[in-house]
């Protein structure tokens, strides 16, 4: 375990290399803790948390079948139905409790293939540079530049709807943002002494990026990831808005747009749906927010910075 | 210096355009069933699939097939539309004017209202304008398109009357002329406000950092000190600077827009090419997606291209490559 006391596990981590074995976590819980100092950081960190949970929960938590008729047709928000039922007598409750089961889900997915593609690209075209560099960063800016919206549209048009092929092309053309962040991350890690003392003891290009670069490059990527999946969060919903996401599952933004309709005499059927897309986005760009401040901060801690 | 940037860039727009064919190219091919399916929409008989069958060199190897491809669509041959059964390219065009309408006036409110709010908000920086103004643009940033549509609809046309719920023109109006003009720009209002929303915020977000940033410079300290008013500061000295940022972003923007406007003219029953994308989906008609997508991708390498070879004229610090 020699080489591990030349492991920082966090920026702030390093500034105590002395203790050993313990830095790791207690980096981790250093973090975690500004991270809820703040009140705007606490706020996001709960948001999420309840997101989540609901999500994990959705079927126990959901009071009926979001496809099942259960009552008046539009009823208003009321005991019964908290917010309200549909043209066709569904509960919206429901719906919109399931529907951030489908929202995560996709996120979720989306995430991983994100932080395993753009992670992997970074990790190499910083580490390995020259050709390899060039040609994977050319194929970043290619994938930038190409409207990711209209290429999930035609995915769907020409493979039919479905969460599967959703994630897949959201992710396929999600990572260029991570590969950047990592690979600027490992340009100016891979100078730093901990990585030359690793070398120096012996250690192989994959053990390097893997123990010695990898973990100190993460902290940023989650960042940018969670940024990221605020976005995807709004193109899923959008997408179902059109009617173009599962349709054996409820999601956001598919009630959305069946409120359209009923605009004149329903307005829950917008309101809550809506709402519900807009707090997860919130969430999670709060935390990217209160993240960036917590890792980049050391001791400063409190409010925004600027 | 400059000529060889600009060169330069230009010669980068040849990969993307190969690199946007492929995809479209690769979709077609990986797609279940027949390639012929998505060439031609699946509403066709069979004298016409045989036709496209032929023309695309369906027959031939796949390398073959490719270069066909990429010759008809940079020929501006996009197919023809069975349900409609006109060019593709023609229909696109048809409806383009009114996204660009949409878009245009769009990408003008959001980039003039989100300096304007970045202005306001670092004119005093943690301050209550400041405050109000982070907070908005955290929500708009937030908010789902089609929602901030809807509740417009509810609110502002719904609720008070004062503006069109959807469409361009008023149903049955044969009004020419300038009272034409005024009814569509009564009927874009809404829409524009919507879509510009979300980019409202990015710009007023990018504005107030760039502001702020350039306010701590030494240059803006030096101004202070010859005794020139805030506003000149701020207006002169610190604002010329921040509009880089601005200016960088727009390329981007414009991708976002065009995304936007699907959802907006969904919203508001806008005629124009996001309209025209549903209602293809709706037919299955996938030569005019396939159609709008290449158009739209075309035009986002477009307006980066511009956008950067502008920016290159506003800032003269870049005179590399």
């Amino acid at each position: 375990m020699s080489t591990r006391d030349s492991i920082p596990a966090s920026a702030t981590a390093e500034l105590a290399p002395a203790r050993v074995g313990p830095v790791h976590d207690d980096g981790r819980r250093r973090v975690l803790a500004r991270l809820v100092r703040t009140p705007l950081g606490a706020a996001s960190v709960a948001l999420t948390t309840v997101l989540c949970l609901v999500g994990l929960l959705a079927p126990a938590l959901a009071p009926h079948d979001p496809f099942a008729i259960v009552g008046p047709s539009l009823d208003p928000p009321s005991l019964d139905h908290p917010m309200g039922t549909d043209g066709l007598g569904r509960d919206l409750f429901s719906g919109v409790v399931l529907g951030t089961r489908t929202s995560l889900t996709v996120a979720g997915g989306v995430g991983m293939l994100v932080l395993a593609i753009g992670g992997a690209v970074g990790l190499l075209a910083g580490y390995r540079g020259g050709w390899t560099d060039h040609v994977l960063m050319r194929l970043a800016e290619l994938l930038q530049v190409l409207p990711r919206f209209f290429l999930a549209i035609v995915v769907i048009a020409l493979f039919g709807p479905g969460l599967d092929r959703l994630v897949l092309v959201l992710g396929l053309t999600s990572w260029p943002i991570l590969a950047r962040v990592v690979r600027s991350e490992v340009l100016s890690l891979k100078e730093r002494e901990f990585v030359d003392a690793a070398r120096a003891g012996g250690a192989g290009p994959a053990r390097i990026v893997m123990r010695e670069i990898l973990p100190n490059a993460l902290p940023t990527a989650v960042v940018y990831v969670g940024l990221l999946l605020a976005q995807v969060l709004l193109v899923e919903a959008s997408l179902g808005f059109l009617g173009l996401g599962d349709p054996n599952v409820a999601s956001w933004g598919y009630l959305a747009g069946q409120a359209q309709r009923f605009l004149r005499v329903a307005w829950w059927l917008s309101v809550f749906p809506g709402l519900a897309i807009a707090t997860a986005v919130v969430a999670l760009n709060l935390l990217g927010d209160a993240l960036t401040d917590a890792l980049g901060r050391p001791g400063g801690g409190g409010g925004r910075g600027r | 210096m400059t000529r060889r940037y600009v060169l330069g860039r230009l010669v980068q727009v040849v990969p993307t355009v190969a690199g946007i064919l492929v995809i479209g190219f690769l979709l077609i091919h990986l797609a279940p069933g027949d390639p012929v399916l998505a060439l031609a929409g699946e509403n066709g008989d069979a004298a016409y699939y045989s036709f496209v069958r032929a023309k695309f060199g369906l027959d031939e190897p796949l390398a073959n097939q490719l270069l066909t491809y990429c010759a008809n669509v940079l020929g501006g041959d996009l197919g023809t539309s069975y349900t409609q059964g006109r060019p593709v390219l023609d229909i696109v065009v048809e409806r383009l004017g009114a996204t660009l309408l949409l878009t245009g006036t769009a990408l003008v409110v959001s980039t003039a209202g989100g300096l304007a709010l970045g202005l306001l908000a670092a004119s005093r920086p943690r301050g209550g304008r400041d405050i109000a103004v982070t907070t908005m643009s955290l929500g708009l940033y937030a908010a789902p398109v089609f929602w901030v549509g809807q509740v417009s609809i509810l609110v502002l046309a719904l609720g008070t009357g004062w503006f069109p719920v959807s469409g361009m023109t008023t149903a049955g109006s044969d009004a020419s002329g300038l009272a034409h003009a005024a009814d569509v720009a009564h009927h874009l209002v809404l829409p524009v406000l919507v879509l510009a929303a979300q980019e409202i915020a990015a710009v007023a977000r990018l504005t107030r950092a760039g502001l702020i940033d350039e306010l701590g410079q030494d240059h803006i300290r030096t101004a202070w000190a010859k005794g020139a008013p805030p506003r000149i500061v701020l207006m002169k000295h610190a604002l010329r600077r921040a509009l880089l940022p601005v200016v960088t972003v727009i390329g981007g923007r414009v991708g976002h827009l065009v995304a936007g406007t699907v959802v907006v003219e969904a919203v508001f029953a806008w005629p124009g090419i996001g309209r025209l994308l549903v209602t293809a989906l709706q037919a299955r008609d996938t030569p005019i997606v396939l159609g709008v997508f290449f158009v739209v991708a075309f035009s986002v390498v477009l307006a980066n291209l511009v956008t950067d070879l502008v920016y290159t004229r506003l800032d003269p610090r870049i005179r590399y490559r």
